[in-house]
């Protein structure tokens, strides 16, 4: 069975209708990468997987491991191991990293039925993950994401999927802000949690991120449908390209 | 349908559920007839068999109500009071007051273990854990409607020199030193509810920690309101004599009920030479239903007197309940080097309307003052802080720092600063911060796509935006009141 198997899906978002019959399949262990130009329907498959209030699911089907993700609130989605990192994470003033952190993983451990993790072994997991991404103690005793950095904000999205451990993880333009040693420090902390089990959804307008986080498979998105699917050189090629190919029918 | 609509629906739907506090004790009261006339105010004075100087000073303060006008510069809006509809004194029936906790009626010790107030000071000492495993015993003062029913912990606070009783029994104990302090912070004349109260009160905490005295423990007062159709009045005096220090929290609760209940409470802070006092608040009364009716309205006139030179005055609240609150805990810095602080947590939800602040009024040289307040104001609730800071021609070198934040939920509800600063001499610094801003949707979805409930989400977001002020409350307030924050704010979770 795929991981991830989305069917004519059509969504909306303020009455505009987006996405157009998308089909899209992830099976476990695969890293897809989602081009395509702006406007083309990026981040509005990362919301409408992810359960965004607002996003309309008009038609089709999202399922997780056969089961339909449509009616599930985005805690339980969250839950059942649908992870996002977003584009722009928002920073909660006043709530310290570690409290998020910890927040965010009984509330999923205990909506699985797992016991809480016990404070030497959650700080154990946070220290480790955030020796990988470089991040310092001191970064994770201040508010979430409050007068972080660029790059910060996106090492801090990583971290938070390195403790979560999701099925699924969507990157929504993480490289967007990143300048080189960034981009090299957030890649390896997403290449490190490639494994047989979990399947990955990277967002990208640049093949800039796929050097360093190597796709099997490209996915061009245009007009909220994949146009055209493709190995690890499809990215070269828009790249060298461009998406006038794929824009070009209806302008 | 977008979260923060979802979390306001479920907002308006917990008030009328969620209050926990809404039971009646069924017990008989001894009730002055309805209204208000001098007549009252004497059957009060002569209940509590008062001195002749304190009935003379009770009517002085009834004469000079009659002639006022209810003020109306809050921005707060009610139905015109009919102070003549309202009970002024209620009393649990009883022979003559309790000499111990036996005599207290067990209807009433009943009543106060379901609030969780324990009244047998064996509980207290079992029930209260601090954060370094410690225990610290906490004396409590416990008033139903207009009267105080039990004070634990005499002997032990007696040891110590401190006097921690009911003011109808300090004023018979202790008359010179409850003369010369009381309305000396609060005079008769100050405003309209502080004289009504000056004129009914019928009970409320005194406290007195002589020259150089710590207070050994925590003081509380639980005030709970029983009677329908009841005022309740009761009148806190605090004195802090040089070098002393106390500790001091008061918390309440009422009934559910369809009509507007009256609270108009009157305290009073003295702090001498190098004295100390600590004051927090924990507000629960009703709030009133989803669509405003009932509640209590709390008219409170707080106010500290840092009178000697080096003396602090610290208040601390949290206010979750009442339909309407108009109070102002404020501290006049009348000695050299004084100091005052306000923190403050203030949440209103439903149709609650708050205008609540602080005054500073800086007189002596090189006074400081802190202040910060944080507004919560969820459904059709409104939340205004009004605050003054003031520097008297005299008062060089005076300092304060403000600080004013407003969180709103959801869109139908409003968020108002009035801060006044006047200075009158150029060597005050006077720093003013403000923000507001919205528990937006989209911090929500971030929350919940980490896996919290919409209910926790709000939760971590607004905990950290009181963190500030939760950190000033004692350790066993602190705990209550991030649970009361919870209820109040999107019900119980899990």
């Amino acid at each position: 069975m795929s991981l991830l198997e989305i069917s004519n899906l059509h969504a909306r978002v303020e009455g505009k209708q987006i996405l157009n019959g998308l089909n899209l399949t992830i099976e476990p262990g695969q890293v897809a990468a989602i081009m395509g130009p702006n406007g083309s329907g990026k981040s509005t498959l990362a919301y409408v997987l992810a359960g965004r209030p607002g996003y309309e699911v008009t038609e089709g089907d999202i399922r997780l491991d056969g089961e339909s993700l449509l009616d599930l609130q985005p805690d339980e989605r969250a839950a059942r191991g649908v992870f996002l990192a977003f584009q722009y994470p928002m920073e909660i003033p006043g709530v310290a990293t570690m409290t998020f952190l910890r927040t965010a993983l009984n509330a999923q451990r205990k909506a699985r039925g797992e016991p809480e993790l016990t404070t030497p072994e959650f700080l154990k997991r946070v220290r480790e993950a955030a020796d990988h991404l470089e991040i310092k103690q001191e970064m994770l005793r201040r508010g979430v994401n409050v007068g972080f950095s660029g790059g910060e904000k996106k090492r801090n999205e990583i971290l938070q999927m390195a403790l979560l451990q999701p099925k699924l993880a969507v990157l929504d333009e993480t490289d967007s802000g990143l300048d080189i040693d960034a981009l090299k420090i957030v890649a390896d902390g997403v290449n490190r949690l490639r494994s047989p089990e979990r399947g990955m959804i990277v967002i990208t307008h640049y093949q800039r991120l796929l050097d360093y986080i190597v796709p099997d498979v490209v996915h061009v998105l245009s007009k909220g449908r994949v146009v055209k699917s493709g190995d690890k050189n499809l990215a070269l090629e828009l790249e060298a390209k461009g998406y006038a190919d794929y824009t070009g029918e209806a302008a | 349908m977008p979260a923060i609509q979802e979390t306001v629906e479920q907002v308006r739907r917990i008030d009328v559920d969620q209050y926990r506090y809404g039971f009646e004790t069924d017990i008989e009261s001894d009730k002055a007839p309805k209204g208000l006339s001098e007549d009252i105010v004497r059957f009060i004075s002569a209940k509590k068999s008062e001195p002749q100087w304190m009935l003379d000073w009770r009517l002085e303060a009834y004469r000079r109500w009659v002639t006022m006008r209810e003020p109306t510069w809050a921005r707060v809006e009610y139905p015109k009071i009919d102070y003549q509809d309202y009970y002024y004194y209620a009393a649990p029936k009883q022979k003559k007051g309790p000499n111990s906790l036996d005599e207290v009626d067990p209807k009433i010790l009943e009543t106060y273990n379901k609030l969780g107030i324990p009244l047998r000071e064996q509980e207290v000492l079992a029930g209260v854990t601090r954060g370094d495993g410690t225990r610290t015993p906490v004396a409590v003062d416990a008033v139903f409607d207009s009267v105080s029913v039990a004070t634990t912990f005499q002997e032990e606070l007696k040891k110590a020199g401190v006097i921690f009783m009911p003011i109808s029994k300090a004023l018979q104990e202790h008359p010179e030193l409850v003369r010369k302090y009381l309305g000396s912070v609060v005079p008769i004349t100050d405003n309209f509810f502080a004289t009504l109260n000056s004129a009914v009160f019928s009970d409320g905490s005194f406290v007195y920690v002589p020259p150089g005295v710590r207070c050994p423990m925590e003081l509380s007062t639980y005030f709970r309101m029983n009677e329908k159709n009841t005022g309740q009045f009761e009148r806190t005096l605090i004195i802090a004599d040089k070098g002393a220090y106390v500790s001091y929290l008061e918390g309440c609760t009422a009934p559910m009920r369809d009509e507007n209940q009256l609270h108009a409470a009157v305290v009073e802070l003295v702090a001498l030479d190098d004295a100390e006092i600590k004051y927090s608040t924990v507000q629960n009364w009703y709030p009133g239903d989803a669509d405003g009716k009932g509640g209590i309205y709390n008219f409170v006139t707080k106010r500290g007197d840092c009178r000697g030179d080096r003396s602090k005055i610290s208040w601390t609240q949290v206010e979750t309940g009442s339909a309407i609150t108009w109070k102002y805990p404020s501290c006049i810095l009348r000695g050299n080097d004084a100091s005052g602080e306000f923190y403050s947590i203030a949440i209103s939800n439903g149709r609650q309307q708050v205008d609540s602040g602080t005054k500073m009024v800086h007189l002596g040289k090189n006074t400081t003052s802190r202040i910060i307040s944080k507004g919560i104001a969820a459904a059709y609730s409104q939340n205004t802080y009004r605050g003054l800071v003031s520097a008297h021609r005299k008062a060089t070198g005076a300092r304060n720092f403000t600080n004013c934040d407003s969180l709103l939920i959801g869109n139908k509800c409003g968020a108002h600063t009035v801060p006044y600063i006047e200075a009158k001499n150029a060597s005050t610094i006077f720093e003013h911060e403000a923000t507001t801003s919205k528990i937006s949707d989209q911090m929500l979805f971030y929350c919940r796509q980490r896996g919290m409930s919409e209910e926790e989400a709000v939760a971590l977001v607004v905990n950290g935006f009181v963190k500030d002020v939760l950190q000033h409350l004692p350790m066993e307030f602190a705990v209550e009141a991030q649970k009361l924050i919870s209820i109040s704010l999107e019900g119980s979770v899990g």
